[in-house]
């Protein structure tokens, strides 16, 4: 199994393998997509407290949660490049920036159109939402980082220590601005009753599998782009059947 | 250990006080900053105590910010900076030395001013206490924090403000203990678990940032 | 005060236009931007592969 990881850590061998996942990773995420909204709208009931809106949270909760788990990955990797100098992981890193600052971006909007009927304010700055901007923040840092630098090994490595550093922030970041917030007596969104209705429950899982598989298709996708471009002054590139024709 | 530090805390100093300007002109930036929120709000007293120490806080920030870009770039452009690094002392030791000399220019100063900008928003002797407290925890871990922004764009076009994004997202915990606990102290609540919370992120920061800082100068230098 | 009443009224329109009306135009936009990025790439590389093979 060892052997195995590392012949992919290669960029030539893991362009062709990301290539052949990518299908495998779009099209059940459409499938999930499809079937999650289905659920979500047609077949779990009307909340009593909040009617109709609450139905905002099978995209916002999934956009909150990926925005999160996709920032710790992105640290992952760039630890990892790090580490053991790889250039793939660095690749893996700025791949996943972009669409982890959008899923940050969905959640920000999706929270403030659930605020507005909900409290009846466009935003509040309870702790999660206010965590999420500055997650953004985070990631668009990350990406400014990069782009600020010409040099690739030192722009990878870079922001690699600032993704790690900014990582290590979050949980810290996190707890202060629900402490900020309890201060300042926020509102958490409650439903009616203890526990959620299970169809909701089916729903957002749904929705939440959708949108990982989906996030996993497209960095692939933008990572063979990156691969592409880092990777064009050798051989392999060249005799690629897409860059002949 | 200790003598390197003084060494490089001595030397810090010295170079700084060379260049007074650079230091008095983040001084008026601070003071002109705090200035700009009565004008741009409106000279309310009650308004203006309720906001100070937020408006005190984010202005300190601010102008650590600005200061910071100066931590590293005259050693990097004449090459001082690559010999530090090349040096058999710790790198991480030199890096705090710095931090150190940077800090009590930039930001002991700002902490001295604090109580008079205080003084404009009427905030209570009190609040101006634990403001001061707040600051002078507070403002090494900014200094800290923004050293490993300033390793990280050392060299780069555009440096000032990229490190402004980079670091500002960071220091957002410190800024709320900190205005937390002035809060507090006017609701005459306990202000213990501000101050520890503001002195265990010290303790954090002089533990982990030096070397981290150390790390992103090699990544830059290299 | 408009929005919020014509929000009470059409709950699902509010949300499906706000939200996931909003979120799909992400997504694709993100899709369209990681295909142009894609052609781009390929673009430049078979210039420098070409500009190579002149030699």
């Amino acid at each position: 199994m060892a052997i195995n990881w590392f012949k992919y850590s290669a960029p030539t061998t893991f362009y062709g393998l990301a290539g052949k996942m990518i299908p495998w990773f779009a099209f059940p995420s459409a499938i999930l997509f499809a079937i999650g909204l289905y659920i979500g709208f047609f077949v779990a009931p009307i909340d009593e407290t909040q009617g109709e809106f609450y139905r905002i949270m099978f995209i916002h909760v999934p956009a909150s949660i990926l925005s999160m788990f996709l920032y710790l990955v992105m640290a992952g990797y760039a630890a990892l490049g790090l580490i053991f100098n790889t250039r793939l992981s660095a690749m893996m890193a700025s791949a996943i920036a972009p669409t982890g600052a959008l899923f940050a971006f969905i959640s920000l909007w999706t929270g403030a159109l659930w605020g507005k009927p909900t409290w009846g304010a466009w935003w509040l700055w309870d702790a999660r939402l206010t965590s999420e901007l500055i997650l953004l923040f985070l990631y668009l840092g990350f990406i400014a980082l990069h782009a600020s630098i010409d040099d690739p090994r030192r722009a990878d490595r870079a922001a690699a220590l600032l993704a790690i550093v900014g990582s290590v922030n979050v949980p810290i970041i996190y707890f202060s601005v629900r402490w900020w917030n309890t201060l300042h007596q926020g509102s958490t969104i409650k439903f009616s009753g203890t526990s959620m209705h299970i169809a909701m429950q089916h729903a957002l899982f749904t929705m939440l599998a959708a949108c990982w598989l989906y996030a996993i298709a497209i960095v692939l996708a933008r990572v063979r782009s990156i691969i592409l471009e880092r990777e064009r002054n050798t051989t392999w590139i060249n005799e690629l059947p897409e860059v002949r024709s | 250990m200790l003598d390197l530090l003084v060494l490089v805390v001595r030397r810090d100093l010295v170079l700084a006080m060379r260049r007074r300007t650079d230091v008095l002109t983040t001084l008026i930036f601070f003071v002109m900053v705090v200035s700009l929120f009565p004008l741009g709000v409106g000279p309310e007293l009650e308004m203006l105590r309720k906001m100070a120490p937020g408006v005190l806080w984010v202005a300190a920030l601010l102008a650590s910010m600005l200061s910071l870009g100066r931590l590293f770039s005259a050693d990097y452009l004449d090459g001082t900076l690559e010999q530090m690094m090349l040096a058999p002392q710790s790198l991480s030791m030199l890096v705090l030395g710095k931090i150190t000399a940077h800090w009590m220019v930039s930001g002991l100063p700002l902490v001295l001013l604090a109580p008079v900008l205080g003084l404009q928003f009427d905030m209570s002797a009190r609040a101006i206490g634990v403001l001061i407290v707040g600051l002078m925890l507070g403002t090494p871990v900014l200094s800290m924090l923004g050293a490993i922004g300033a390793a990280l764009t050392l060299g780069l076009r555009g440096g000032g403000v990229l490190l402004s994004l980079l670091v500002l997202p960071l220091c957002i915990p410190v800024l709320i203990f900190g205005t937390g606990a002035v809060g507090a102290i006017s609701s005459g609540l306990s202000i213990a678990s501000h101050m520890s919370l503001l002195g265990a992120l010290l303790v954090m920061a002089l533990v982990f940032t030096p070397w981290v800082t150390a790390q992103a100068l090699r990544i830059s230098m290299e | 005060m408009n929005l919020d009443i014509w929000m009470r009224e059409n709950p699902f329109t509010y949300i499906l236009c706000g939200s996931y009306a909003v979120a799909l135009i992400i997504f694709v936009v993100e899709i369209a931007m990681v295909k142009h990025k894609r052609k781009i790439t390929l673009q430049q590389v078979r210039l420098m592969r070409n500009a190579g093979d002149e030699k």
